[in-house]
């Protein structure tokens, strides 16, 4: 099962509790799968994304390391080549600084080294975003830095249902996958909570195919491209621009790595404009690639394609500064009417 | 190496200041916060680590230094910050976000600098250590004096940048004192479900240079140690490694429910506050009485309520202003 539809029940859970259960249910079933990570035992992550999962498999399976990402994380990667399937924690992925070299020189390598015959079947997840002036050392997205760097494939959910599924194809993938969740969908009060991240999701085990984008609203006059918190801009933005008289068609990209490019393509094909939404920076990443992907396959747009990004600075503290450069809803209605000008 | 009378009321002044900023801060912070607890609400938002407990660290360190004297700190860094002199108007404005804070609001209470009292700090675990280092390899190079204090907590020494940085300024006889503030916790994982070793200044010998331990979050203790070390980096003779026995009496940040604390924890660690403790030290030695200790401790309190003060009544920068100061 890959679609977003619901099959069963109208039990919502947020996306650390899908994260959760579905990890649990793969546990249950596979030995193989373990966890790792800083804060994931008893406290459950600082993100919730490993609550209850020490209460019920114990301290062997479910694992707090010291404060030592370059080992533990390089340790995922020898216990992924060794038979296991370890889901390890990068609790913010600003962090990725002191660790980075396990994850791009040997998770995203050793699998093409070995001409396919080490298999590191292992999930890397990691929190991304910012707007709740947590500075620039705990607020980026980086989701184009770990998308350009080849070997590993990157999901990002935008809601619960993709979550549990994402996750759990991600845990029985045979190669690496990082999974990269925004702390503003968590559902962690303390983070704010927004809504649509909290949908129904079916007890069962299912799975998200990893490459596959999805169209969260269908329209006419324009494509929004988007991933994660960026997706929820984009679905008030359509909201906005259908009072106007325009209808706006929804594409969550859900995989950065493989990218569904088809499903862009198709939807561009279809509007003739595109703007893509992206809270990590402007520059050198994922609203260039697909605005890329689309004009290098046709030019023959309604208008040039647009992006409503971060802007190629440092987040800053002081909420004024933060809320005003991130992107929002506005800022996708002003792009569109900019394009409208043109 | 003991404290002079004027160090240790000194020592004390700087603890009673940056205890009572913390719990103006705690106050201050959950406005807009109840009864929801929400990150992003009140006049301070974001993550909110207080030093309440271990004010020891700082002053018995910071004694011993002069302007020139460079501190990287980390992400729980107020206590330094206030030992280190930093100036306390500019600091409280930056920990509000204001146009007046040290770097207009872009940092924040994890990335505070103070330039002219070198001062500076990160919220990244574990990286503390390679910019003191740098910055005394700096002034070996240029002929200046000053020695560097890096400053981290006990679960940081099992970051690969600790080993390296201990392994490197000792290879170089840097003059530098890695300072660690073991205050048992990493968030909720416990010293012993981390770390090797019951004491990191052991690991000082893994890299030939001289370990040191000061139990019980004694403020005297600390002076004495970090004196001896200080001295020894400024006379040339290289790093050493110290650990303090400290104690975090507040959640690792605001808002932790701190499920994971044995029971009767805290209430221990309170009752062994180095506040008091310090206080009644100073009394029994005949270094403060009654009235001169209600006159220091309203001087440090009109310090810091004149600090909050002066950053509630700053404006915030225009947002455009984010986009400044990327490069010079
Ligand atoms: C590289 C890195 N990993 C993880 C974190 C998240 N984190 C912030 S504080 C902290 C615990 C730090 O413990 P310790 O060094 O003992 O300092 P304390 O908080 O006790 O003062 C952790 C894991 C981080 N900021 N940086």
């Amino acid at each position: 099962m890959t679609t977003t539809s619901t099959a069963s029940g109208t039990r919502k859970l947020t996306i650390a509790r899908a994260m959760a259960e579905a990890t649990a249910q793969e546990m249950r079933t596979d030995p193989s799968v373990f966890v790792m990570g800083e804060d994931v035992g008893p406290l459950g992550g600082v993100f919730g994304n490993t609550r209850g999962l020490h209460e019920e498999f114990g301290p062997e399976r479910i694992l707090d390391t010291p404060i030592s990402e370059t080992a533990f994380i390089g340790a995922a990667v020898g216990a992924a080549s060794d038979g296991m399937r370890p889901i390890v924690e990068l609790m913010f992925v600003d962090f990725l600084g002191v660790c980075f070299d396990a994850i791009y020189n040997m998770m995203a390598k050793n699998t093409y080294f070995s001409g396919g015959k080490v298999r590191v079947p292992m999930v890397l997840m990691t929190s991304t975003g910012g707007g709740y002036s947590d500075a620039g050392q705990h607020s980026q997205c980086l989701y184009g830095t770990f998308a350009h760097l080849p070997g590993m494939k990157v999901v990002v959910p935008s809601n619960a249902y993709d979550a549990k599924g994402l996750m759990t194809a991600a845990i029985r993938d045979d190669n690496p996958v990082v999974f990269m969740y925004h702390k503003a969908l968590q559902g962690m009060g303390w983070l704010g909570t927004e809504k649509g991240a909290t949908v129904p999701v079916p007890e069962e085990s299912y799975t998200v195919e990893i490459g596959r984008a999805s169209v969260v609203r269908e329209g006419q006059d324009l494509t929004l491209v988007s991933l994660g918190a960026g997706v929820h801009h984009c679905l008030r933005a359509a909201k906005t621009l259908a009072d106007e008289g325009f209808d706006a068609e929804v594409v969550d990209l859900r995989s950065l790595v493989p990218l569904d490019r088809e499903t862009v393509r198709a939807s561009v094909a279809k509007t003739g404009r595109l703007i893509v939404v992206d809270e990590d920076y402007h520059s050198y990443g994922v609203s260039g690639e697909i605005i890329a992907s689309v004009v290098e396959h046709d030019h023959r747009l309604k208008a040039a394609p647009a992006r409503v990004a971060y802007p190629d600075i440092p987040i800053p503290f002081a909420p004024t500064m933060e809320q005003w450069a991130l992107p929002n809803a506005d800022k996708i209605v002003a792009a569109f009417h900019q394009m409208l000008s043109q | 190496m003991q404290p002079t009378s004027e160090q240790r009321r000194w020592m004390y002044r700087q603890m009673v200041t940056s205890r009572h900023l913390e719990e103006r801060i705690e106050t201050l912070y959950m406005e807009g916060k109840t009864p929801v607890f929400n990150m992003a609400k009140g006049p301070i938002p974001g993550e909110m680590h207080l030093s309440n407990g271990q004010e020891p660290c700082a002053v018995g360190v910071c004694a011993h230094l002069n302007a020139e004297d460079v501190v990287v700190a980390t992400h729980r860094p107020h206590h330094i910050a206030v030992a280190k002199g930093v100036d306390l108007n500019a600091m409280v404005a930056e920990i509000f976000g204001k146009a007046t804070g040290l770097s207009g609001g872009r940092g924040g209470h994890m990335h505070l600098f103070d330039a002219d009292v070198n001062f500076s700090c990160s919220g990244i675990i574990g990286e503390s250590l390679g910019p003191a280092a740098g910055a005394v390899l700096s002034r070996k190079l240029q002929g200046k004096p000053g020695v560097a204090v890096a400053f981290l907590g006990e679960g940081a020494a099992n970051q690969g940048a600790f080993h390296e940085a201990l392994n490197l300024a000792a290879v170089w006889q840097l003059p530098v004192v890695f300072v660690i503030e073991d205050n048992a916790w990493g968030i909720s994982v416990a010293k012993q479900a981390s770390t090797a070793v019951p004491r990191n200044d052991l690991r000082a010998s893994a890299y030939g240079m001289p370990g040191v331990h000061v139990a019980d979050n004694d403020v005297d203790g600390v002076f004495a140690a970090a004196g001896q070390a200080i001295a020894r980096a400024r006379e040339g003779r290289g790093p050493t490694l110290i650990e303090i026995e400290t104690s975090r009496l507040a959640g690792h940040f605001m808002g932790d429910g701190e499920d994971y604390r044995p029971e009767g924890e805290k209430e221990a660690l309170q009752q062994r506050d180095p506040i008091p403790r310090y206080r009644q030290a100073l009394l029994e030695a005949g270094l403060l009485d009654e009235a001169a200790d209600t006159a220091l401790v309203k001087e440090a309190h009109a310090r810091v309520e004149a600090a909050i003060r002066f950053a509630q009544q700053s404006d915030f920068l225009p947002p455009e202003a984010a986009l400044e100061t990327v490069f010079v």
